[in-house]
């Protein structure tokens, strides 16, 4: 085009707009790129080039009320709300006694620095609940096992945007957003005891990403904190990043901490395999290189493990928005276990029992709270990961799904899952500020 | 044979389109500053400075373009190099709006685009505001 355009015309002027103009267009249509590819699950996800248009994509949920509807699940299974209208519930425990702890809350406090965070922000808030943060720990008790939680207590409050949660030894600990604490709990209680002991701080500076994800060692000796990263890709600068994108071993008495494994950008739900004590997290990739990169991921966690960020993704694929960058730390960075798919944020991962039914007997479910800058928009449901021989095998199955319905409506978003070892699912859902239990059909109470 | 001299009260560009014209000068210039030391320091916020930069400069010249087309549409301010004013203007939008847009993206990722379009859109602004304050507004002698 500028050479049609240098031979039809002269002047340094009209030359200038011709390939201002041909910059202009090339780049837009760099955007506009066609989405035919599905999406990648597994070891091996097929990895595009990154590409970037001007303007960046983002479509946003347009949230509704559930009313008379209900998410989907899979025949032989029923699903019904077993709390609503709490205040941003996130992650859920389950206590010996079938109680049910539900952690509410929102956090962060990243200013914005450029105007396009002012941009993003606005446009981000579109797809969340507009209730205030709850900043509480709720229990939910079903006395007579009718499936209907009729007691409803609040048990802790005043705590500082909760996520992560762990029973360990008759004491429960949270992971709030500047640190963990640990209440004492006798079984029964349907209200703390005590204010919570601080166990040590957590970084919680700027808090881009502010969930602190949670899972205590099988012996109780340690806890394992997951901590994102404070940027998208070190756009905050380097030195916001120290303490950041990694996962800390801390030890449940002496609040000791050390990383446990670092180059995870936001680990934002970890839990230790019944059986091998591996200790599993899904992570949250980074964004804006397009729709298809970089794949969210489930994977086990190794010790002193470096998986990449913000160096590099799925291993050696150089991020070269980093500077300056590292060839020796992605030289050293480990592949993932599974990938999700790009975008599709999982914020929640628990590990199945055969007591949920034969066909989701031996995996994970992974709760998909949904992308927002991605066309068309992925995630917004639960599925499942089998595995086989302890690692992950074969594609993702739908478990829970239709909180983005077919009318491009989103009825809700799914955060932390657990699952009842009696038989059943726990799913918070924080736009609809619902908890959600799916039941195997023979099972239901 | 009569010669008629017709002229009339020769005006200069209007005091707030001056200013605001000449307002893109600095921002524009200090953008591709910003733009310069982010690509020689690696420190994020000399870029974050750019953003900012940018923005005032698209707010300044958007509202001197208002400015600059509406001399062109009234003829009684027309004269010999207004379109080639207006032009440039434009241009210089276009740029700095381009570059808004390729300052959105996250840490180096602006780079190298968005140093070539500051410098490129600093020109402009230069060019721009020299042809804005030279272009004369009146009805020409005949």
């Amino acid at each position: 085009m500028v050479r049609l355009c240098n031979a039809a015309l002269s002047g340094n002027e009209v030359k200038r707009s011709c390939m201002l103009a041909a910059v202009a267009i090339s780049a837009l249509l760099g955007g506009c790129s066609s989405d035919t590819d599905s999406l990648q699950y597994g070891p091996n996800p097929q990895l595009p080039q990154p590409e970037r248009g001007l303007l960046p994509n983002m479509t946003i949920a347009e949230p509704a009320s559930w009313g008379d509807q209900r998410p989907t699940v899979p025949s032989g299974y029923a699903i019904s709300a077993i709390a609503t209208e709490l205040q941003i519930p996130r992650q859920t425990l389950l206590l010996p006694n079938g109680d049910i702890l539900v952690a509410e809350g929102r956090g962060g406090n990243a200013l914005k620095l450029k105007p396009k965070d002012v941009i993003a922000n606005y446009i981000k808030a579109k797809g969340t609940s507009s209730a205030k943060s709850g900043n509480r720990l709720t229990l939910l008790r079903d006395a007579d096992g009718d499936g209907v939680y009729e007691v409803r207590t609040i048990f802790a409050d005043n705590l500082n945007a909760p996520y992560g949660l762990a029973l360990v030894d008759g004491s429960i600990y949270v992971a709030n957003q500047d640190a963990l604490v640990r209440f004492d709990y006798r079984d029964g209680e349907t209200r703390a005891s005590a204010p919570p002991v601080k166990v040590t701080d957590l970084p919680s500076a700027i808090n881009h990403h502010w969930t602190k994800a949670l899972a205590a060692s099988a012996d109780g000796q340690f806890l394992y904190v997951g901590i994102g990263s404070n940027s998208n890709i070190t756009e905050r600068g380097m030195t916001a990043e120290v303490d950041r994108a990694m996962v800390w071993q801390v030890g449940a008495r002496t609040g000791a901490h050390r990383p446990y494994a670092t180059g995870l950008r936001n680990p934002t739900a970890l839990a230790i395999q019944p059986g091998t004590g591996q200790l599993w997290a899904v992570v949250n990739e980074r964004d804006e290189i397009g729709p298809n990169l970089v794949p969210d991921y489930l994977t086990s966690v190794r010790d002193g493990a470096f998986y990449g960020w913000p160096y590099s993704y799925w291993g050696q694929n150089v991020d070269t928005r980093v500077r300056p960058q590292d060839p020796d730390k992605v030289a050293s960075a480990v592949a993932p276990d599974y990938s999700l798919g790009s975008h599709v944020a999982a914020l929640g991962v628990a590990f199945s029992t055969p007591t949920m039914g034969e066909a989701f007997a031996d995996g994970v479910f992974v709760g998909e709270h949904g992308s927002w800058n991605r066309a068309p928009p992925v995630g917004y449901k639960v599925v499942f990961i089998p595995f086989r021989d302890g690692r992950p095998s074969g594609e993702p199955m739908d478990f829970v799904s239709g909180f983005r319905g077919s009318d491009g409506k989103t009825r809700g978003r799914p955060v932390g899952v657990t699952v009842d070892p009696r038989g059943a699912l726990i799913v918070a859902d924080d736009l609809s500020n619902t908890v959600w239990r799916v039941t195997p059909v023979r099972n239901a109470q | 044979m009569a010669v008629t001299i017709e002229s009339r009260y020769s005006r200069a560009i209007h005091p707030l389109h001056a200013v605001l014209l000449a307002g893109t000068v600095p921002l524009f210039v200090c953008a591709a500053l910003s733009d310069a030391e982010y690509a020689s320091t690696y420190e994020i916020q000399w870029s974050n400075f750019a953003s900012w930069l940018i923005v005032g400069g698209l707010v300044f010249g958007g509202i001197a373009l208002v400015f600059a087309i509406t001399d062109l549409s009234r003829p009684a301010r027309r004269a010999a190099g207004i379109t080639s004013y207006v032009a440039v203007l434009v241009a210089t939008w276009v740029v700095g709006f381009l570059n808004a847009l390729m300052h959105a993206r996250d840490a180096w990722g602006s780079m190298p685009g968005g140093l070539v379009l500051s410098v490129i859109g600093a020109v402009l602004a230069c060019v721009a505001t020299w042809f804005g304050f030279a272009t004369p507004r009146f009805r020409g002698m005949k």
